[in-house]
């Protein structure tokens, strides 16, 4: 809660780089503004009672849900692999990570 | 200007005869390509395989084949529903040369049922949007109004290349409203299913405990022939309902009489544009006229559902975008350093604004420390907005409310304002917190002829009473036939009647 706002710009950076997102400076001034307006108006939901209400992550009562277990066909390799940026045999590359 | 003919009544002339399924493909498609220019409602047009599908249609049509019920019926395809061998971009650079290996279970049943796919089309950036302008290839523009308003969003495409005639009906989705609140914006029939009535398999998803696909039609018949071919239980959605699905059609003539529709006095609040709250009344009258009776609902705890909404479905979408990360699909910025640097720089480059906000705000309220003032509470909310309309449904058949606050606003007007744009949707909202079904029809037209619509929501998998009250108000009002003014190079490709 530094300077009296929800999130500061500091915690923004942070957030950016947990959501693994590159943001210059301006666009990094211009979210924490963005953000600060958006979470105050979310404030509201403060003035709702909640205690012993239990929290709805699906609106269904799902069960868990079974199938036989058979081989199906599914995607080729090839297939798989046709919208990749960078690929090596079966294999996407990516840049090295062991040196 | 004659424009395009409801799906039904394209059905009827093809089985007739007095229509060719090749000849109304083309002159769909010579529509698009003088009309589309200037809406910019299609992504990328699908002409070849368009013929492709038009002439089997066509060919079946001549055997004497006539029990498929789309054979040869022109669609559009929001463009974040995968069709195989045909690029599904989410109107996003990260996506913009994705084409996927395989159809979404919707796409395989309108194949099945011998659809034409005319094209896929424009949408917000990954659904986030309520005007279609935050879509990496430009906005759509509403057909009414001398094309200077947006069409709504996120399914702005879809919803306006029904209004404008560039297809008989279209498939959309609907996480917050994205289905309604642009069938209103545009004159044209919107309906988003009970949550698990349709697949979602090959939906790319945004917020997957709210999205759902439904269809954008010219009118309320032609959206229980859509929804008849779409519903169902399938293996590859583990949330999709094992339910039987009822024949949609023969609630059409049922009429509203001894039905009581519920009207909450939430949804009518100040502050609210005068000649939308005004058509919506004259809207209830009509169906009270017709033999229903109105019963006074509340459904307290509307006021909170942007805060509600926008807490849940950014948190959900934050997780389900980390798959954008240029390894297996889709963009990868240009020599990374690293593999750190490849998956910022590829989400910063692929990315639009609105999607980055939405990434970083459900990735704030899901963070260690702030999950339970945030998420937590979100989510209890959201059982509270379950038990409004638990409680409302005790003493009613069905809800009517308005679909936006507003008719459709100018271009550009709201893009700056993040807040004023998520507050288009506060009507729309709630019925995806709940789950629950919810149909818009066109209801009125304001002075400047922009469309209002009327939203009827009902209980979970009742989408038979939505299409039973939609018909009734459809039997004695006109609005639906009612086509946008203007459109001058419409009458250039208007000629499939031949």
């Amino acid at each position: 809660m530094t300077d009296g706002r929800i999130i500061s710009e500091q915690q923004v950076a942070q957030v950016a780089r947990l959501a693994r997102l590159a943001l210059d400076a301006d666009e990094q001034r211009r979210l924490t503004d963005q953000l600060n307006a958006i979470l105050t108006y979310m404030e509201q939901l403060n003035e709702v009672p909640t205690k012993d209400v239990e929290p709805t992550a699906h609106v269904f009562d799902l069960v868990n849900v079974y199938r036989a277990d058979e081989t199906r066909r599914t995607l080729t390799s090839g297939a798989a692999l046709s919208n990749a940026p960078e690929t090596e045999q079966h294999f996407f590359v990516v840049p090295r990570i062991v040196e | 200007m004659p424009g395009m003919e409801p799906l039904h009544v394209l059905r009827e002339q093809l089985v007739s005869g007095a229509l060719n399924a090749v000849d109304l493909t083309e002159a769909v498609l010579a529509r698009v390509d003088a009309v589309d220019p200037e809406l910019n409602t299609y992504v990328t047009v699908t002409a070849e395989q368009a013929r492709q599908q038009a002439t089997q249609a066509a060919d079946a049509f001549a055997r004497g084949e006539v029990h498929s019920p789309l054979q040869g019926i022109p669609l559009a395809i929001k463009d974040n529903i995968c069709t195989k061998g045909a690029r599904t971009t989410c109107a996003s650079r990260i996506l913009e040369r994705f084409v996927p290996p395989y159809d979404a279970t919707v796409m395989q049943r309108l194949q099945a049922a011998g659809a034409v796919m005319i094209g896929k089309a424009n949408l917000d950036e990954f659904a986030m949007g309520s005007s279609t302008e935050t879509s990496h290839f430009g906005a759509t523009r509403n057909p009414w109004g001398n094309a200077e308003y947006v069409p709504g969003g996120s399914s702005g495409g879809p919803a306006a290349a029904v209004s404008a005639g560039l297809c008989a009906a279209a498939l959309g989705s609907d996480t917050g409203g994205s289905i309604r609140q642009p069938a209103a914006m545009t004159g044209v029939v919107g309906l988003k299913p009970t949550y698990g009535r349709v697949s979602r398999f090959g939906l790319v998803a945004f917020a997957s405990s709210l999205d759902q696909i439904g269809p954008l039609t010219q009118d309320v018949h032609d959206a229980a022939l859509l929804l008849q071919v779409i519903a169902g239980h399938d293996p590859h959605d583990s949330t999709s309902g094992d339910v039987p699905v009822p024949d949609y059609t023969a609630a059409l003539d049922r009429g509203v009489e001894g039905l009581k529709l519920g009207v909450p006095r939430e949804y009518f609040v100040a502050g609210m544009n005068a000649e939308v709250e005004a058509a919506v009344h004259a809207g209830i009258d009509t169906l009270c006229q017709a033999g229903a009776e109105l019963v006074d609902v509340s459904l307290p705890h509307t006021p909170y559902a942007v805060a509600t909404y926008y807490i849940l479905a950014n948190a959900e979408a934050s997780a389900n975008l980390a798959r954008y990360d240029g390894v297996r699909f889709g963009f990868r910025a240009a020599e990374p350093a690293d593999l750190s640097d490849m998956y910022m720089r590829t989400r910063a480059e692929g990315f639009g604004a609105e999607v980055k906000r939405r990434i970083m705000l459900g990735t704030y309220v899901l963070s260690s420390g702030y999950y339970d003032a945030y998420y937590k509470k979100a989510q209890q909310v959201r059982t509270l907005f379950r038990q409004d309309f638990q409680r409302a449904f005790a003493d009613c058949d069905a809800l009517l409310t308005p679909v936006s606050p507003t008719p459709a606003f100018r271009l550009g007007e709201r893009l700056d304002d993040p807040l004023q744009m998520y507050l288009a949707d506060i009507f729309t909202i709630p019925m995806n917190l709940a789950g629950i079904p919810a149909l818009s029809v066109p209801c009125g037209l304001t002075t400047d002829r922009l469309p209002i619509g009327l939203q009827i929501a009902a209980p979970p998998f009742g989408e038979d009473v939505l299409l039973q009250v939609g018909a009734a108000f459809e039997a004695t009002t006109d609005f639906h036939t009612l086509k946008p003014d203007g459109l001058p190079a419409a009458r250039e490709g208007d000629r499939y009647g031949l």
